[in-house]
């Protein structure tokens, strides 16, 4: 059984050395902008930037070198802005290989925070598809393992564990997708010393807020959450849509950045990963980490009129 | 995979339809003028099923195996699977498709010719749907003219060309050749629609219509024990 989450101090702490390390890290180009907002990893302290970067089918483009150069920029842009992870599994065809491209054309950037899965039905086999899968990214060790929608996660889990007290892993997680398995995922954050868990949230799909996001808070497990837009289908459904004058008030020019906005302001998330193929995109998703959160009356406000959408 | 059935067909569309456009366009590429060849073949092997020569009992059917052999190595396997894992699935079926045709033609199991007049008409224009009617829908859905699929390299053109010339066999149903073509186009044409390709109901309408002709044919003309 693990501890309740850190106290205040703790948590403080561990932004304020996420967000100096940051600025540290940060190449000039982006000296001059203000850090991106930052949460701690509740089991170590350790600082993460709320945004992230997800690779779902956007960075599935197989050996199209012109295409693959396109998602190496938009890593490149996400650096830049102070990004650090990264989100890929097996499941997601060349996802892996083509960051691991990026990776090596942007020279390893050192903020990388490497977070990938297990996604593989057969226990005995979990080993080498994560072998398999660091050497397509080309890092020595991953930061983040997590078991994909909780597949053979009675076999999985115990590997990662041991993966982390051998020094081979840093953190494990589990995850799911579009409100599958709730009640697994519960009771295995009960059961077992996760540190992150991967869930779906944006100001439609909710249901997390009833007891998967408190009951993350009370075990100190962090929370990346998938899906922020909803695969695009939310952004799609503002079309015509007029953008809330109090989108201002938080620094949010639209819809997505307010979307995204709502994701990352719940005081259970520590990041969320928006996947894209446009460099214009990257940089408003990483501007969402920066200037003012929603409150909570306006986080209603948010979900009432996607609500209407 | 646990609790497969929460699972949807757009859970497993893994690439955007730009990506699948542009995996259509390198392949066109690196394999050209190939296409003109297979398409040469295309109508060389609907003549040869419509004129029914003795001989052409076995060279349609191997023929007809090397093109699916090839869709199955040089786009399922090289290529699609690259973005889609499931490829190396459908390669295997194509494989499988080219082994039952080889087989057939080997084996002497099917003849071509001396069908109904109408029959001969409905194949021609399901093969001319498969060499230059599923081009012309990609064409006029958007596509660029190298990231249209041609018969004999593609696989949604092959599967309904092998469907059209089948509609020619003088036995009236040869039903294990033509399942997994059927096969092929009820999924692609699924999965072609999820991820918004504006041609993806062609596939399977077309498909449709060969199975129905082919129905239709099988109750016209019962299975005679001296088929062969």
């Amino acid at each position: 059984m693990r501890s309740p989450a850190p106290n205040g101090r703790r948590a403080f702490l561990g932004s304020l050395a996420g967000s100096a390390a940051a600025l540290l890290l940060a190449p000039r180009s982006a000296g001059a902008q203000q850090p991106p907002i930052t949460r701690a990893v509740p089991s170590t302290g350790e600082a993460l930037p709320v945004v992230g970067l997800g690779s779902w089918i956007t960075f599935n483009v197989g050996e199209d070198r012109t295409a693959r150069d396109e998602c190496a920029d938009v890593m490149r842009v996400f650096f830049e802005a102070g990004g650090r992870m990264i989100d890929s599994s097996p499941m997601y065809g060349s996802s892996q290989q083509v960051i691991g491209y990026g990776l090596r054309k942007l020279g390893m950037p050192a903020p990388l925070f490497s977070a990938d899965k297990v996604w593989i039905a057969s226990g005995s086999r979990g080993a080498a598809q994560i072998e398999e899968s660091r050497t397509h990214w080309s890092v020595p060790r991953f930061d983040l393992l997590q078991v994909h929608n909780l597949l053979s996660w009675q076999d999985h889990l115990p590997l990662l564990f041991a993966m982390k007290a051998a020094g081979r892993l840093r953190y494990v997680g589990i995850t799911t997708s579009e409100g599958r398995r709730h009640a697994d995922i519960e009771a295995i954050m009960r059961a077992h010393p996760l540190d992150f868990v991967q869930v779906t949230y944006n100001a439609v799909d909710r249901d997390v807020e009833a007891r998967i996001l408190p009951l993350a808070r009370e075990r100190g497990i962090a929370v990346i959450v998938n899906r922020p837009f909803r695969q695009g289908a939310l952004i799609s459904a503002t079309r015509s849509a007029k953008l809330p004058s109090f989108a201002a008030d938080v620094g949010c020019a639209s819809w997505a950045a307010l979307l995204l906005k709502f994701a990352v302001s719940h005081p259970a998330v520590t990041c969320a990963i928006p996947a894209t193929t446009s460099v214009a995109h990257a940089q408003e998703n990483m501007g969402v980490a920066r200037g003012p959160l929603p409150d909570e009356p306006m986080r209603q406000r948010i979900a009432t009129l996607f609500a209407k959408l | 995979m646990s609790e497969w059935w929460t699972y949807r067909i757009a859970s497993f569309v893994l690439f955007s339809p730009r990506t699948y456009l542009r995996l259509c366009e390198i392949y066109n590429d690196a394999i050209w003028p190939l296409q003109i060849v297979t398409l040469a073949a295309g109508i060389a092997l609907v003549l040869a099923a419509w004129v029914g020569r003795p001989s052409s009992a076995r060279a349609i059917p191997l023929a007809l195996a090397a093109l699916w052999l090839f869709v199955a190595w040089a786009f399922h396997y090289r290529r699609y699977a690259t973005i889609n894992w499931a490829a190396q699935y459908f390669a295997v079926a194509f494989v499988a498709q080219a082994l039952l045709l080889a087989w057939s033609g080997v084996a002497g199991r099917i003849r071509f010719g001396g069908v109904a007049a109408w029959r001969q008409r409905a194949a021609v224009c399901v093969v001319a749907a498969a060499l230059f009617g599923v081009p012309l829908l990609e064409r006029l859905a958007g596509r660029g003219w190298s990231q249209l699929e041609a018969f004999g390299t593609a696989p949604d053109p092959t599967a309904i060309g092998t469907l059209g010339i089948l509609l020619l066999t003088r036995d009236p149903s040869p039903w294990p050749l033509l399942t997994i073509p059927l096969a092929w186009c009820a999924v692609n044409g699924a999965f072609q629609w999820t991820l918004g390709l504006a041609d993806a109901l062609a596939l399977p309408l077309i498909a449709l219509v060969a199975l129905a002709l082919r129905v239709a044919s099988a109750l016209r003309q019962p299975l005679r024990p001296s088929a062969r």
